[in-house]
């Protein structure tokens, strides 16, 4: 489905709260792991696994700025799951065009 | 088309549908209360339901298979949290199995359901679905309907097509 990102990787490390959490918190890219140790009641050594997991996925990179590397959110990783949200999507169009033909259909027989 | 929103949350795993009907809150109700009726819209044409029990009350079941194209026949249940007719109805949405007991091993989705009056014969529903993780939403996703999906909605291709990085 998509050769760039490997898609176990990333359902793997979106399934875990931190990990999602730390998504949210890297869009803006102004962190690094040491910043972001600090928002959670875990070690750093922890925090660093996490990320770990994520770069590992494909979901977020370290960037250089200036004098130290921050976490970014890479959006093509998150674009997986949107992807995996549009198929959902289609599944519920499809149920509600028949339950518009089903509401139409009785209308016509009462007339 | 009667779809008029959709929301997508990839982070928090929740896609919110809404759509108007030409009808009454009543009448969409009955889409969800009528076992025949909803036998008529859940599977995809290539996927038909047949629904053996039905029981919309808080605490009640609805179970149901569906019959493939090759025979086969997955197995599916909703667990009804709230139900508020014509209003509102909150269920678990399951998979199960071949004895009709929760397969514990598959993802289950909560989905939300909302219905309004808009007033001038108009109404809307909508549908908030929650995944428990991003693993959960695949493996829905992986549980063989997606054949059916092709062919109910023939749009899929231009989705599977889409670019990912232009897709953000």
């Amino acid at each position: 489905m998509d050769n760039a990102l490997d898609i176990d990787r990333v359902f793997g490390a979106l399934a875990d709260a931190t990990r999602r959490d730390i998504v949210r918190r890297a869009i803006g890219g102004q962190e690094g792991v040491a910043e972001l140790a600090g928002r959670y009641p875990m070690s750093f050594a922890a925090v660093q696994k996490h990320v770990a997991v994520l770069e590992r996925a494909g979901l977020v990179t370290k960037q250089r700025m200036g004098r130290c590397k921050v976490v970014r959110t890479n959006s093509e990783g998150l674009s997986v799951a949107r992807r995996l949200l549009d198929r959902y999507e289609e599944s519920w169009r499809g149920r509600i065009d028949r339950m518009t033909e089903l509401v139409t259909d009785t209308k016509e027989k009462d007339v | 088309m009667t779809v008029t929103a959709v929301r997508k949350d990839p982070e928090a795993l929740t896609m919110t549908i809404t759509a108007e009907f030409d009808t009454s809150p009543e009448r969409v109700w009955k889409l969800w209360e009528d076992p025949r009726q909803l036998e008529r819209w859940w599977g995809p044409p290539t996927y038909p339901a047949t629904v053996d029990s039905h029981d919309l009350r808080p605490g009640g079941r609805v179970e149901y298979y569906m019959t493939g194209p090759e025979g086969d026949q997955p197995r599916g249940y909703w667990e009804i949290v709230e139900a508020d007719a014509p209003h509102s109805l909150v269920f678990r949405d399951g998979f199960a199995n071949d004895d009709g007991t929760p397969n514990a091993g598959l993802p289950v989705v909560t989905a939300r359901v909302t219905i309004a009056d808009l007033g001038s014969g108009r109404t809307r529903m909508s549908i908030e679905s929650t995944f428990p993780s991003a693993e959960a939403m695949e493996q829905v996703l992986a549980m063989g309907m997606e054949d059916g999906l092709k062919q109910a909605v023939g749009q899929i291709d231009a989705i599977l097509a889409e670019d990912p990085v232009a897709s953000r």
